[in-house]
């Protein structure tokens, strides 16, 4: 087992591959954190389908497969698409999504029109372009890796440096505003950080995909932090895992694109992180209805018996599980709140299966109904 | 034109004008984003019911696959609804996955049958018209074309029936629910229209392009008319008309007739952002620039007033000195000058000294009184 993994690592395309998407992960990780908590997971979406032209132009310019020529492409049509959205939304009352799903679509539907008509041209098969909508992780090569660490480092660097800004621009614009930091600026950098990331993850996971990349990591990371260090990095874990899953499976079958997969990867994270994140985590909430719920009728039914007990002559009788239910008003089963009360000592069992309230359990309502009424008088 | 180029041109026309139809309400409910997920993740629903049906076409594999981008919204809705992500993070990972799962059951179960990757993101329209539309053995002509006017008929049908609805709950929600109109049956409704609108579109189109024929159209409408009427009329229209020189495009061209379709909506897109009459860039910089110029003769009037006891010779009034005073340019002062000039407004002494002409007092007397 461990030498087929080691032989499987040893392997140069796989390790390429893995190294490439790991990284991949990594930037988009970091950087969709900041577009989670701006609210801009949508114009991710935009951009990546945007780029689709960008790439396309740049083989018809310089036909050759270059992944730096073609990045730079991406780059600049991720741009284009930025700026129309901006323009569209100041000179417009068209509202803001209207204008990203246009943008999208213009861009997108330019994309398909090159490509094809690249694919007429017999070099472009080779150049394996139609690989970029869905991604295809296998044909990373090492120039390509070298071309990815060359865009993805400057984005790491300007996230350590400007850390601080980008932080107080993402929460409170107007605060860092007043603290004469060049507003305009800093979500320019950041749009140009979003739209680099976004590059760097076509030929991996594929420009209908690359969106997906960018929010899901850091929507899973969000779960477990509120500090947005600790989101960043659980963020890129996340996004590294999913990148190297989903390469290595997609690896296995010769039609599967990886971008499907990564994606499927990231929803695992996703769900469990919606399930179990920490304190916010759906199952720890339903737990906590649960519990909140059972307590309930369990005081419900408490209170029921004191009524019983109250209105009879004979206060060693007992009553039925489905008499009391019926006094307590609810549907549903009794049995178990009758039981759990009797564990507590507030009520106790007599042979013929009837149930009667302890010394303990007159003395807790009596209690509780004084506290109460207290209560009441101060409000 | 052959009669297989008429009926591709006749498909990508009807295309064109059933998606502007919904179209035009998910852009005025601001659900473009929305479109944009059901757009892909109509994609499962087709390989579901086609991995169920194992048949092309057929009619189950239309309401399977629509009830797939109605689940799309509810999934939405629901993953908003636990309030650990915002609307549109909930929208970015609920359609990527959906999508991814399509893509993924494609390349696994249904290779090589009639439906794979390239079908995905452009359709093709060219071979979608060889599946031809038999009744008792007499062949009527493309089955896409008959599917694609049957789901727009079934627009403007649902559109008239329902138009007062869709109208009330899209412009005044406060009003529908008084009025007791169901906005979430409304919502769920169009959605509904949207989905088998995008799936009856699929095997023309493909599964992503839908977005650009559904909100493109009805956005460049906005730019030309503010009425409901004329937006939906106009959004018809243009769909058609895109679609229809999308389809020039691509047989020039030779390349994909989605693809051109979007593009040459997107370009009269632009065309009306530059130029519409008045809601275009061209026709608010003009705007812009005409009413500076009013409130530059109004200044210049107002400051000649308040200096029109200096005597006619003062500092103030001198043409020359005028940017000083106003902090004009030089050339815009000339302008406005000239302008005020022209309207009988002012007089020139010695082509130096600015004075007020008796018209121009009384502007300048009217303006104040306001």
């Amino acid at each position: 087992m461990w030498e087929l993994i080691l032989r499987f690592l040893g392997d140069y395309t796989v390790r390429n591959v893995l190294l490439g998407t790991a990284w991949i992960g990594v930037v988009s990780g970091m950087v969709g954190s900041l577009a989670l908590l701006r609210r801009q997971s949508l114009l991710g979406d935009v951009l990546s389908h945007a780029t689709l032209p960008g790439v396309v132009l740049a083989f018809l310019l310089w036909r050759q497969r270059d992944m730096g020529l073609l990045m730079t492409g991406a780059a600049v049509a991720g741009l284009l698409a930025a700026l129309l959205i901006f323009v569209v939304d100041v000179n417009t009352r068209i509202p803001r999504d209207g204008a990203m799903g246009l943008t999208l679509a213009l861009f997108f539907g330019l994309g398909l029109f090159l490509l094809s008509r690249v694919q007429n041209l017999p070099s472009a098969r080779k150049a394996g372009l139609d690989k970029l909508i869905f991604g295809q992780a296998a044909a990373l090569v090492e120039s390509d890796i070298i071309a990815l660490v060359v865009a993805g480092l400057p984005v790491l660097l300007v996230m350590l440096l400007f850390w601080k800004e980008l932080k107080v621009v993402t929460f409170d614009p107007l605060f860092a505003g007043t603290l004469g930091l060049p507003v305009r600026w800093l979500e320019l950098l950041i749009l140009v950080l979003i739209v680099v990331t976004t590059v760097i993850g076509l030929q991996a996971v594929g420009v209908v995909l690359m969106s997906a990349m960018l929010i899901a990591p850091a929507a899973a990371a969000r779960q477990w932090t509120d500090r947005m260090s600790h989101m960043v990095l659980i963020a890129s874990l996340v996004g590294a895992a999913s990148g190297t899953v989903g390469a290595v499976i997609s690896s296995i079958g010769p039609h599967i694109s990886t971008g499907p997969v990564v994606v499927l990867a990231l929803t695992v994270f996703v769900i469990g992180s919606l399930l179990f994140g920490a304190r916010r985590g759906l199952v720890w909430r339903w737990l906590a209805q649960w519990r909140r719920r059972a307590r309930f009728r369990t005081e419900l039914v408490l209170e029921a018996m004191y009524e019983l007990w109250m209105h009879h002559d004979d206060k060693s009788h007992g009553h039925a599980a489905r008499v009391i239910q019926l006094t307590t008003g609810q549907r549903g089963n009794t049995q178990s709140a009758l039981e759990s009360l009797s564990a507590e000592g507030l009520v106790q069992r007599l042979p013929n299966n009837s149930w009667i309230l302890t010394e303990g359990g007159v003395s807790a309502v009596r209690t509780r109904r004084n506290r109460r009424n207290a209560s009441d008088e101060r409000a | 034109m052959s009669a297989l180029e008429a009926e591709i041109l006749m498909t990508a026309v009807t295309v064109g004008a059933a998606c502007a139809l919904p179209g035009v309400f998910l852009v005025l409910r601001r659900l473009s984003m929305l479109t944009d997920a059901i757009s892909h993740t109509i994609l499962l629903g087709i390989v579901l019911a086609f991995l169920v049906v194992e048949q092309y076409g057929h009619p189950l594999l239309v309401i399977g696959a629509s009830a797939v981008g109605v689940l799309t919204v509810f999934l939405i809705e629901l993953v908003k609804r636990t309030g650990l992500v915002k609307e549109d993070a909930a929208i970015g990972i609920t359609f990527p996955a959906l999508f991814s799962l399509g893509v993924l059951l494609i390349a696994l179960f249904a290779r090589n049958a009639h439906l794979d990757e390239h079908m995905v993101f452009q359709g093709d329209l060219v071979y979608s018209v060889f599946e031809r539309l038999e009744i008792a053995g007499v062949t009527l002509g493309p089955l896409t074309l008959w599917k694609m006017l049957g789901v727009l008929v079934l627009n403007l049908v649902l559109l008239l029936l329902f138009y007062r609805e869709l109208k009330i709950t899209t412009f005044d929600p406060a009003l529908a629910t008084s009025l007791g109109i169901s906005a979430s049956l409304v919502h769920y409704g169009l959605i509904a229209m949207t989905s088998f609108t995008a799936v009856g579109a699929f095997d023309s189109v493909g599964s992503i392009l839908v977005i650009g024929f559904m909100i493109i159209p009805p956005v460049t409408a906005r730019l030309l008319t503010d009425r409901l009427a004329w937006t939906i009329s106009l959004s018809v229209v243009l769909g058609a008309v895109g679609a229809m020189l999308g389809f020039f495009l691509a047989a020039e061209t030779e390349a994909s007739i989605g693809g051109a379709m979007a593009l040459v909506m997107g370009v009269l897109f632009l065309l009306a952002l530059i130029g519409a009459p008045r809601k275009g860039i061209v026709a608010g910089w003009l705007r812009r620039r005409q009413q500076r110029t009013e409130f530059a003769v109004r200044m210049l009037v107002i400051h000649l007033w308040h200096h029109r006891d200096v005597g006619d010779r003062a500092e103030e009034n001198r043409r020359d000195h005028l940017h000083a005073h106003l902090g004009w340019s030089v050339d815009f002062g000339e302008r406005i000058v000239r302008l005020t000039r022209n309207r009988r407004l002012l007089e020139l002494r010695d082509d130096a000294w600015m004075v007020l002409t008796e018209r121009g007092r009384e502007y300048a007397r009217r303006i104040l009184a306001a």
